[in-house]
């Protein structure tokens, strides 16, 4: 048995016991989710929290309301997310990465803050603790084990890189910044909203701006009229179970005309946070398939792939192209038909039935 | 008021497995499998990858398909968790470990307990499903032998047999 490491368990009842219990014990405390991204990190011993702070008890995480928009509590589990009626057609993206993430069991477990906080993930990182002391442990060691041997410095992936590359692999990130999504960030000190872009930095240890004593309480999706519509693709080697290694989230407003009045592309799991690609080219005109070549040849540069995942890095990179593609595609009006093979894995699972 | 459980000793805990209630002492570093496998004699689930990449350790918990060796022992007490020993009615088969032995669907049975007790919650929900939902229920269980062909029309023939 891979044992999970000794920790102490602290179960508060409230958001506000929760945010003076990190406000006392950061760095040593971890929030504790679903645990499905924090367990097997900790049986690999590649994150030791001290102590867990369990989020089960606070009901008011897993609550959604209507507030022109919609706020979705953090701790809904995936499932929920995934089946959640009142998502409008036009943000079905998240619906879509919601029900891609894992497997149907994880998604029952998985919750939604769980998922935006998601530890990085490298080839060189998810291993046994065996098998990371075995080549050298890199940057990203674990902090609280008694690894005082360990020389902290090569990245594998880039060994001249003064940082981590280990990659933002969040199947709702992209989608839900592609919706234009704010997060409610609670600490002691009160509540901060922030864009859900802003939370992202582009560093594999640095993952999060948020800081440590600070609890994601709620995602907020902006109120949005029927111009819009959203789509989430997702490549992974395997229909079920993996991890993705090059998504896209777009959201597109087109007036009657198909012209686009606004757009968000982003790119996830290709670096270590989500990338925000420059959509104004798209701007004012409409979706051709010149428009679309042009864009979707102009992600590969921003996107930047490092061979640290799943799928050859070369064909990762050819995938951006594809995949930007076809997702604007998608959202102009192609048919599964028109889309191709390609698309039908990438977006397999359109649970329509589950939107109003 | 928050709770606290210290890691470095046992502490007791009341589990309410396929009905019955077990008051055990366990060490609450553990997951709800070991506490199945090692503090509850209930060896029936099965330990697989251990994280949460195989699905043959999966049980219900409160009726959820869920896997016990990414749960936390102490953030299961005190619910109902259902495993593959608590399907049969004494003697009497449940209708898809039938189907299972007849059809195939089960060859070295490593991955069945997990699979039977994900396919009975897929069951309950939907008693009629199609051919794709139970694709898409079974899609974190893997399995080495089948081929899965026989897996899903073993819970197909259940579901004639539960809902006739
Ligand atoms: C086999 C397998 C396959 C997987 N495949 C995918 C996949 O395809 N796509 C994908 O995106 N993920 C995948 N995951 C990862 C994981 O299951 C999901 O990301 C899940 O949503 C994590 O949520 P959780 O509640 O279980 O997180 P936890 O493990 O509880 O926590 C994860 C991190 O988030 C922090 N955290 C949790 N909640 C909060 C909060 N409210 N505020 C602040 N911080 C918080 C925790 O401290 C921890 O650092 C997979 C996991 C496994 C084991
Ligand atoms: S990118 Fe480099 S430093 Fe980061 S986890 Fe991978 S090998 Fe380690
Ligand atoms: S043993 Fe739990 S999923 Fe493999
Ligand atoms: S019957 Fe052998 S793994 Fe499924």
């Amino acid at each position: 048995m891979m044992r999970v490491p000794q920790f102490r368990y602290l179960a508060p009842k409230s958001v506000g016991e929760a945010a003076k219990i990190l406000r006392g014990e950061v760095p040593s405390a971890q929030l504790f989710a679903g645990g499905t991204d924090l367990i097997p990190n900790m049986k690999r011993g590649q994150q030791v929290p001290k102590t867990l702070v369990g989020l089960r008890g606070l009901h008011a995480l897993r609550e959604v309301h209507a507030d022109g928009g919609l706020s979705l509590g953090a701790g809904l589990s995936l499932s929920s997310v995934a089946g959640e009626g009142r998502i409008p057609l036009a943000q079905r993206a998240l619906i879509m990465a919601a029900g891609k993430v894992a497997t149907p069991q994880i998604r029952n477990m998985g919750t939604l803050g769980g998922n935006l906080c998601l530890d990085t993930r490298c080839n060189y990182y998810n291993q046994n603790y065996e098998w990371r002391e075995a080549i050298g442990f890199c940057k990203k060691a674990p902090d609280g084990v008694a690894i005082q041997e360990v020389t902290h410095g090569t990245c594998w992936v880039a060994p001249s890189s003064p940082r981590c590359w280990a990659v933002n692999s969040s199947d709702s990130a992209p989608a839900l910044i592609a919706l234009g999504a704010e997060i409610s960030l609670v600490s002691a000190d009160g509540e901060r909203r922030i864009p859900l872009a802003e939370l992202y930095h582009h560093d594999g240890m640095a993952f999060l701006s948020k800081r440590p004593d600070e609890l994601l309480t709620q995602v907020h999706l902006p109120a949005v009229d029927a111009s819009w519509r959203s789509t989430y693709w997702k490549l992974r080697r395997r229909g079920s179970f993996d991890f993705p290694v090059v998504s896209v989230g777009a959201a597109v407003s087109l007036d009657a005309g198909g012209v686009v009045q606004a757009a968000r592309v982003v790119i996830g799991a290709v670096t270590s946070a989500p990338v925000v690609l420059d959509a104004s080219a798209l701007v004012g005109a409409p979706l051709t398939d010149e428009a679309i070549a042009a864009f979707a040849d102009a992600a590969v540069k921003p996107a930047r792939p490092l061979d640290n995942t799943d799928f050859h890095l070369s064909w990762r990179k050819r995938v951006v192209r594809e995949y930007v593609a076809g997702a604007l595609r998608e959202l102009r009006g192609d048919t599964a038909d028109q889309l191709g093979l390609l698309a039908r894995s990438a977006a397999r699972i359109l649970p329509l039935a589950a939107c109003s | 008021m928050t709770e606290e459980i210290a890691g470095d000793q046992k502490v007791m805990g009341r589990f309410r497995v396929n009905g019955d209630e077990h008051h055990v002492a366990y060490a609450p570093h553990k997951t709800l499998l070991e506490v199945l496998r090692e503090d509850l004699d209930l060896p029936g689930t099965k330990h697989g990858c251990e994280l949460g990449e195989c699905g043959a350790c999966a049980v219900l918990v409160d009726g959820v398909p869920t896997l016990s060796c990414l749960l936390l022992g102490l953030e299961a007490t005190e619910r109902e968790v259902l495993t593959v020993e608590g399907l049969a009615d004494d003697a009497r088969l449940h209708p898809l470990q039938a189907a299972f032995a007849d059809l195939g669907g089960s060859q070295c049975g490593y991955c069945t307990p997990g699979v039977l007790v994900t396919a009975k919650a897929l069951l309950d929900e939907t008693p009629k499903p199609t051919r794709e939902q139970i694709q898409e229920a079974l899609a974190g269980n893997l399995c080495r032998c089948t081929g899965y062909l026989q897996i899903f029309e073993a819970v197909e023939a259940a579901a004639e047999e539960c809902a006739p």
